[in-house]
């Protein structure tokens, strides 16, 4: 199979300008590479003292790396936006309400369209949720839909993330920068502001307030500690919502609710923004090991007396197999077709469906269902024989492990290189927050650009980079 | 507040109150050194023992020299009170309360940090020293003043200043009780004889020279100076000055409250019995053992702060 040319967001197909990019394209032709080349240093000496970093797991050393920043904004119009919204809206409602149904009653197996086993069978599905009544009927409080474009208005959902998406600190604060940076840039492209999300986060949590809270909500943020790759994230969450950042080491069950111990005694919380694990929430009810949650905070939560964002068990939802049915959910809750497509998936589980993987291994990405951060994934096209041979034997011990799909001819957009723009492959996730009566997508993203020339891989525990993702008024 | 927060907030200022006073005390040793004729190890001796690592020093290096003795002190790998270290931890605890703090704050920590970092990655030579220093030391009155110039006046500003003065009377009273219990090992002889160089150290080592000078002239002698660390309230090193600011912050803490805190009646009595004397009387009690006393006092409140406001549990 011959590779497919790529679209490029800013040149598109043949070498002509797109418009969204036309203002900024003037400038920057104006610009000296020089100055530009001196403003990126700035910035990284800004993300360092601001102290915008990763820990990377697994490195000797407790090492904070930076997320390496480019210039170059990736900028989306505002009608292709607008459709871009409708359909992430209509996903994540449809989302919510396939958590709800197969947390009761599980209509959608019932009607024959996911099979009986995806659901019992699968790791990310929590029986102790089962009939639960999470408050104002949320499940997915904060999600980040991962979109990949492959032409003019071509984009396709790579993944649903609804447990604890990460990301939205570089979101706000690409932007920060890029302010400080080019202020001119910003008076002659009229770019939608990503600013109000934290005050959006918070409102949209406090919504979400259990019906037994009186007064203002008490809203936390409950991190694993600064050791967790996000911390820098959690905290700046924290920091501006204005809300407290707590470890599972602060919190208690005092009288029937989850408490903060405070300089004056335990303080009782009505919303926890968790950024732990399921498993890790409850060692009472899940892992026994876990140091980092809190005893008997399910019980507390489902006596209806707190609010856990997002709930427990949404992992159902962004599982890799799940994924595949996503269609599927959309028209079975909806009632309408779906306006983002999925990419087309084969599950290896399907003996039809793994005969085809096998024989086209070498075009195909092939991913663990489990699987996150680009970890355990094979990218056919560029896989060595030994790789490609490792993996055969992989899927035939575990095929309903993994899932395939076709290598996409992932859009790029320009970076800011040695040689000037040169073009490389990015995706972009939307960040989501629903309360009880609405779903808000705040305008930008963040988009994720593979570095090195030709790269699929996105992932910044992979070499990946972030750029300011523009969202203009039309 | 939480109280892992408060707990956080007392230990960032206490490390860079300590990485301060520890570039303070590499200063005063090398100077000493330099200005006397015979070089020797022994003059580091005392200022290792003010840091409170002789020992971690006499274990880490074979051949304890001088040089080995600065390098300890700023970057030892081993020592959890050289400057390196404290620094570190300073802004581990920074990055625990970074919601509690400003930007500006978290910036300056972590600038001084990286600093630090810079400065110290490899050792550091002897013509290089004045000014890294001297860099440590503006780094870390560049947080103290961003601390002062742009946090509220709450609880927060609180425990930063209760942490910053207990380390500082802390490293007072170890700079005095090793100075005395070094030079004049017999209470008898306090007083009998002064060495203009070593008490000159011991008001370095709390940048007092100046102060004291300003104040004494040349006439001060041992008596004064012991005087003037201990209890003169406008020296702002002084333990008299620092267990006043624990004792009013602590006074600002417990606002509201129907009865003083037990950390509260403690400093209360620290003041009270140990602080409302004259030098006499405390020469005559014995100055090694009135130190002593007080560095037990001194962590006895540090421990009742740490119960009272919850910072474990």
């Amino acid at each position: 199979m011959e590779k497919p040319a790529s679209f490029d967001e800013m040149w598109g197909a043949n070498e002509t300008l797109r418009e969204p990019y036309r203002k900024f394209q003037a400038w920057f032709d104006s610009e000296d590479p020089a100055r530009l080349r001196k403003k990126q240093r700035e910035a990284e000496k800004l993300f360092r003292l601001t102290g915008i970093t990763f820990n990377v797991y697994g490195s000797s050393e407790a090492e904070e790396r930076l997320i390496p920043f480019d210039l170059i904004p990736r900028i989306i119009s505002g009608s292709e936006w607008a459709r871009l919204s409708r359909g992430i809206e209509q996903r994540v409602r449809a989302i919510n309400a396939f958590l709800f149904d197969i947390y009761h009653k599980q209509e959608i197996v019932k009607a024959g369209r996911i099979p009986e086993e995806m659901i019992s069978r699968n790791e990310a599905f929590l029986p102790q949720m089962i009939g639960v009544e999470p408050p104002g009927g949320v499940y997915t409080h904060i999600v980040g839909i991962d979109l990949v474009c492959t032409g003019p208005g071509e984009f396709f959902v790579l993944e649903d993330n609804a447990r604890t998406p990460s990301g939205v600190s570089y979101m706000l604060e690409n932007r920060e920068t890029m302010l400080q940076m080019f202020p001119e840039l910003f008076s002659e492209n009229r770019v939608q502001s990503v600013s109000n999300y934290p005050t959006d986060l918070r409102r949209s949590l406090a919504a979400c307030a259990p019906p037994t809270c009186e007064g203002k909500p008490v809203v936390a943020v409950l991190t694993p500690g600064i050791y967790n790759s996000a911390y820098f994230e959690h905290a700046f969450l924290a920091d501006q919502m204005g809300v407290e950042l707590v470890e599972g080491h602060d919190l208690r069950v005092v009288d029937g609710r989850v408490a903060m111990r405070t300089t004056r005694g335990y303080k009782p919380i009505d919303v926890l923004y968790r950024r732990v694990d399921d498993e890790f929430l409850d060692p009472l009810n899940f892992n026994p090991e876990s140091a980092l949650g809190v005893p008997g905070i399910m019980d507390v939560y489902r006596a209806g007396n707190l609010t856990i964002a997002n709930a427990p068990g949404t992992g159902i939802a962004d599982d890799k197999a799940i994924y595949s049915y996503m269609p599927e959910i959309v028209e079975f809750y909806t009632g309408e077709r779906p306006i983002l497509q999925n990419v087309e998936t084969w599950r290896c589980s399907e003996p039809v469906a793994l005969a085809y993987v096998m024989d086209n291994l070498e075009d195909l990405v092939v991913k663990e269902v489990h699987g996150s951060g680009g970890y355990g994934m094979l990218i056919g096209p560029t896989a060595t024989k030994k790789d490609l041979a490792a993996f055969r034997r992989k899927l035939k011990a575990r095929p309903g492990n993994y899932i395939a799909q076709p290598t996409l001819a992932l859009s790029t957009v320009p970076i800011f290189s040695r040689a000037g723009l040169s073009p490389r492959h990015v995706d972009l996730r939307p960040f989501v927050l629903c309360s009880p009566d609405k779903v808000e997508i705040t305008p930008g993203g963040l988009t994720r650009v593979a570095l090195k020339k030709g790269s699929l891989v996105v992932n910044s525990s992979q070499g990946g980079g972030t750029k300011d993702t523009w969202v203009l008024e039309d | 507040m939480l109280g892992k927060t408060a707990n956080g907030l007392f230990w960032m200022s206490r490390y860079l109150e300590r990485a301060e006073n520890t570039a303070r005390l590499i200063d005063t040793g090398q100077r000493i050194a330099l200005t006397r004729l015979r070089s020797g190890e022994e003059e580091w001796i005392p200022v290792l023992q003010s840091a409170g690592s002789l020992e971690g020093f006499h274990n880490a290096y074979d051949t304890p020299g001088p040089e080995a003795a600065i390098d300890w002190m700023l970057r030892g790998r081993d020592n959890p009170s050289s400057i390196m270290a404290c620094i570190f931890a300073a802004r581990q605890n920074a990055r625990l309360v970074r919601t509690a703090i400003t930007g500006e704050v978290w910036e300056a920590v972590n600038a001084t940090y990286m600093m630090a970092q810079d400065l110290l990655a490899r050792k550091v030579s002897e013509r290089d020293l004045p000014a890294a220093l001297s860099a440590i030391r503006q780094n870390t009155a560049l947080v103290r003043g961003m601390i002062h110039g742009t946090m509220l006046r709450n609880d927060i500003y609180d425990f930063l200043r209760i942490g910053t003065f207990l380390e500082r009377a802390d490293n007072t009273a170890r700079i005095l009780d090793v100075k005395y219990y070094v030079l004049l090992p017999s209470v008898s002889a306090v007083g009998s004889s002064i060495d203009n160089v070593q008490w000159e150290s011991i008001l370095r080592s709390v940048s007092a020279r100046g102060g004291f000078r300003m104040e004494y002239g040349s006439e001060g002698g041992s008596q004064e100076i012991a005087h003037f660390l201990i209890f003169d309230k406008r020296m702002p090193r002084s333990l008299a000055f620092c267990v006043g600011k624990i004792n009013d912050n602590l006074r600002y803490l417990n606002a509201g409250q129907s009865k003083p805190s037990k950390s509260q009646k403690l400093v209360t009595y620290l003041e009270t019995a140990y602080l409302s004397h004259g030098i006499e009387e405390v020469l005559e009690y014995g100055l090694h053992e009135y130190i002593e006393k007080m560095l037990e006092l001194l962590g006895e409140l540090a421990g009742q702060i740490q119960l009272d406001y919850r910072f474990y549990e």
